[in-house]
Parts: structure tokens; C-alpha cells; sequence
């Protein structure tokens, strides 16, 4: 966002504006009646809100915010809830009230904190000026790596992006333990043909073959560069996840089994965290604390490496390392659960609507 | 810094006014996807507040710089010396990284959470036959009835 406005005040204009756009999206997301319209003006919303990021200065968010809310987010809803394309009948007018009093109630509290809040842009906040100050001064002596996000998020924090990473996981165990995710081999699992998007569009197939190697790969791409750009493995493994899902709904989720079975899905996401927690204890077996990067290479075998970009003089290769190699962990299991996610809302949507209509 | 003071009520209150309406969808409509967006949408504006909070004026992206970079020097051109100087890391002037990480986080935990609701709306669609708010109360109140009835 940097170099787009000559000065920094219209910058703040800007995003003001941009944040507007994105406030609009909500009202019409509370106006709309049908839950495909619900769906697609929340992929909106998250696509503009990333715009937004961007003009905040925060692209490792935006890049979340879009392959996240716009894309995976968008998918699931829509597997979940094709087949019910609705109109949402109104609320009796009361039962409205009551909700309507308590979010204006609470709109009206928040706002009463406006005048106590740091003016907007104002660098010697105290949230800018303490701690986050302190991060993007060490970051080139303690880790190695350009990008302070990524290094708070790997390094300094590691250990509460272990505990999310976990908490992903988890998120993917409680729906396969909801959904019972019996689909275990290709046959079994449902022809159904509302979640095909192609079916009898060969320019579907044919863009859609092109396109999902190059996300792959982007994917890798983003994981590799999180140290230097935005990126890390959150985005990379929605990225890839994204891929797959795409697959599935070109191709039809049998086709994506065979592919990628079920089984093997769900032991990367296991995997992944797992791996995670392994670069971790293998930090303590070589005498450093939980974690540690730089207790992964000893010392003498890393005097003998060349000293790496932006270091000062440091060696870090420790810390590259453990962070490609949690990143990687990160990736293999965000990926990894949302498409064992998606694979269980296939699997059981089609199922209870097969019930249904019997 | 006048700009900045007549917009720090309005974005802010821009925010509050999105975590109020995503909280008012959560709560008063009668489609339960509906109502799981309205929850996604007050989550993405409490990530919004800690993002207003993390913007330094004239500020960059918190990806390190050499300090006498082409982009550093661009960057420090718009802005007065003494300004870098007080705000500055080595010659940039950077947002706050720490409230971008937390929200980077939450973003991936609330598209998992998002699934977790999602999974419990389709096995609810299962056991009542509808997704509708209104008709499940209506069918909770019948059971109950039922039930009370049998005791008596």
C-alpha cells in the first residue's frame, strides 16, 4: 500500500473508505432473503475486507482473509448448503425487539470507548509502541527472517501457533465425529450431482486441468517465501486445500478419493500437527528449551554454514529451518483437515438428502 | 493529523457497527446458515478493530527492509525526517506486526469453527427435517408437550 497515495493522511482516507464498502456488504447481508445470496455476499465481504488489509498494511492477513473467507469458507457453505437455496422467511416482528435493543445496547457501549481508543494512524499508540516495536526491532538479530510476521508467528509465538494449529485439528475431528465420516473407499462415496459444477461443461474440465497444478504449486510457493513476503503454511495449506476442493467440484468428490483416499487425508492431518510438535521435543533432545530453533543444528556444524540474508552477521540457520519446518507442519494440517471437512459434508449431504426425499 | 482525528470516530465506529449487525444476524434469523455467517461476520470485525489499532500513518508492512533499499527510500520521501526518526526501525517507519499475526491465526480457527457449526446444522437437518429456527422451537415445543402430557 506503501507507494499507491502520495500522502500518508489520504492513505487513512482510503482505507476509510474501502471500510465503508465492506460495512455496506454487511447491511446487505442483513437485507438478503435467500442463503445462496447469504453465501456469495460473504465471499464479497471477505474479498473487500482483504482489499482493506492491504491498505492497513497487514498483506499476511489479507492473504488469509481472501484464500480463507472468499475461498475455502465459500466452498464448505456452499457443500453444505446447495441444496437448500431457499428464501429465509422474516422474523415475526416480536421476536425481533428484544435482539434489536441488545445489539443496539452493545453498538452504543463500544462506541462510548471511541474517545479513549488511540487516534486512528497514530504511531506512539500503546499498542504500536511497546511490544509490537520490540518484535520488529529484533526480529533481524534474533530469527534472520525479513518478514516479523512470519517470525512472531513461527518463532517468537510457536508455541501458540502449535496450540491453533491443535485447535484446527481438532475442529476437524469434531465434524468427522458429528458427521460419522464412514466414507472411507471411493465407491461408497456419493455420486452426487449438485456439487458437480462441470457436469457437461468441458470448459470447466479443461481450465480447471490447467488450473489446479499451478495452485499446487503456488501453494508450495507461498509456504517457501512466508519468510521473506506474505505468506506461511496457513495460507499455503488453504491454498491447497483450495485446489482440491476445486478438483472435487469439477470432477466430482469419487474422482478426488481415488485420488487423494480418505485415509491418507486424514493421517496428514494427524501428521502434520504431530510434525509440528516434533520439531519442538527434537529442540529439547539437542538440549534446547521446547521449540528453541536455535537448539536444531549444533553450533559447530552451523559456524560452518554461510550467513543468511538480513542476519547482521548471525547465523540462523536454526531458525530457517524450524520455521520451514513447522510451516510445513501448519500446511500439511490445514490442508489436510479441510478437506477431510469437505469430504465429510459430501458425504453426508447428499446422504440426508437422498432421505429426505424418500 | 486533524484528517486522522475526524476518522478515528468513524472507522472505529464502522467496526462496532459490523460486530453489531453480525451479532444481530446471529441472532434473529430464522435460517441457521444464516446465522452461522451473521457469527463469521461479528468474528471478522473483532479482527477488524485489533487491525485499526495496529495501523502506524504512513506506515509500511512489517517485512523488514534493508535500510538504504530503493523501497526504503521511497517510502522515507513522504515522510519528514524527524517523523522516521521518532517512529522509525533503522530508517522505516512499519505497522504493528503483533495484532496481524493474532488475527491471521483466528481467521484459519474461525473457518474451522465454521465447519464444526456446519456439521451440527446438517445432523440438526437430519433429526428435524429442516433448518429453519421458527419450526424447530415449534417442534421442540410439541415434544415437550407431548412428554408433559404422557406424565400427566
Amino acid at each position: 500500500m506503501s507507494l499507491l497515495l502520495a500522502s500518508p493522511e489520504l492513505e487513512l482516507v482510503f482505507s476509510a473508505l474501502l471500510l465503508t464498502l465492506v460495512a455496506g456488504l454487511v447491511v446487505a447481508l442483513l437485507a438478503a432473503r435467500s442463503v445462496l445470496t447469504c453465501i456469495l455476499l460473504m465471499s464479497a465481504f471477505s474479498l473487500t475486507m482483504a482489499l482493506w488489509l492491504m491498505t492497513m498494511d497487514a498483506p499476511d492477513v489479507a492473504f488469509t482473509e481472501a484464500s480463507v473467507g472468499a475461498g475455502v469458507s465459500t466452498m464448505i457453505l456452499l457443500g453444505a448448503a446447495l441444496s437448500s437455496t431457499d428464501v429465509i422467511p422474516s422474523l415475526r416482528p416480536g421476536r425481533l425487539w428484544f435482539p434489536a435493543v441488545a445489539c443496539l445496547a452493545a453498538f452504543i457501549g463500544m462506541a462510548l470507548i471511541v474517545p479513549d481508543l488511540p487516534v486512528f494512524g497514530d504511531p506512539g499508540s500503546p499498542p504500536s509502541a511497546y511490544v509490537g516495536r520490540l518484535y520488529l526491532e529484533q526480529t533481524p538479530h534474533d530469527i534472520g527472517a525479513p518478514n516479523v510476521v512470519t517470525a512472531v508467528l513461527a518463532s517468537y509465538r510457536g508455541f501458540d501457533t502449535l496450540g491453533e494449529t491443535t485447535v484446527i485439528f481438532a475442529a476437524g475431528v469434531g465434524v468427522l465425529l458429528l458427521l460419522g465420516g464412514q466414507v472411507r473407499s471411493p465407491d461408497a462415496a456419493p455420486e452426487d450431482v449438485s456439487l458437480r459444477a462441470s457436469a457437461g461443461s468441458p470448459v470447466l474440465s479443461v481450465a480447471a486441468r490447467l488450473l489446479i497444478p499451478i495452485i499446487c504449486l503456488y501453494a508450495f510457493y507461498v509456504l517457501a517465501h512466508g519468510e521473506f513476503g506474505a505468506g506461511g503454511g496457513f495460507q499455503a495449506g488453504v491454498i491447497l486445500a483450495a485446489a482440491l476442493i476445486l478438483h472435487a467440484l469439477v470432477f466430482g468428490v469419487r474422482e478426488t478419493m481415488k485420488a487423494l483416499p480418505v485415509g491418507v487425508v486424514r493421517a496428514c492431518a494427524a501428521l502434520g500437527v504431530l510434525g509440528y510438535a516434533a520439531v519442538g521435543f527434537l529442540a529439547i533432545l539437542n538440549g534446547g528449551r521446547f521449540l528453541d530453533y536455535d537448539a536444531l543444528l549444533s553450533p559447530v556444524f552451523e559456524a560452518g554454514l554461510p550467513s543468511s540474508h538480513l542476519a547482521g552477521g548471525h547465523h540462523h540457520w536454526g531458525q530457517r529451518i524450524g520455521i520451514l519446518a513447522i510451516e510445513t507442519g501448519v500446511m500439511l494440517a490445514v490442508a489436510s483437515t479441510m478437506t477431510a471437512i469437505f469430504y465429510a459434508f459430501t458425504g453426508r449431504v447428499s446422504r440426508s438428502d437422498a432421505a429426505g426425499a424418500s | 493529523m486533524t484528517l486522522a482525528l475526524v476518522l478515528t470516530p468513524y472507522v472505529y465506529g464502522l467496526g462496532f457497527f459490523m460486530m453489531a449487525a453480525g451479532l444481530l444476524i446471529a441472532l434473529t434469523s430464522r435460517h441457521l446458515i444464516k446465522r452461522l455467517i451473521g457469527l463469521g461476520v461479528f468474528q471478522t470485525s473483532a479482527g477488524v478493530f485489533y487491525i485499526l489499532l495496529s495501523k502506524v500513518s504512513g506506515g509500511t508492512a512489517a517485512i523488514r527492509l534493508e535500510a538504504d533499499s530503493p523501497a526504503a527510500e521511497a517510502l522515507a520521501s513522504r515522510l519528514d525526517a524527524a517523523y522516521i526518526a521518532a517512529h522509525g526501525v533503522d530508517g522505516v517507519v512499519y505497522s504493528n506486526p503483533l495484532p496481524h499475526v493474532l488475527i491471521l491465526t483466528a481467521i484459519v480457527v474461525g473457518a474451522a469453527t465454521l465447519a464444526v457449526g456446519l456439521a451440527i446444522i446438517v445432523r440438526i437437518r437430519e433429526t428435524y427435517g429442516t433448518v429453519d429456527f421458527e419450526e424447530i422451537s415449534a417442534l421442540e415445543a410439541r415434544a415437550l408437550r407431548d412428554v408433559r402430557e404422557d406424565e400427566a
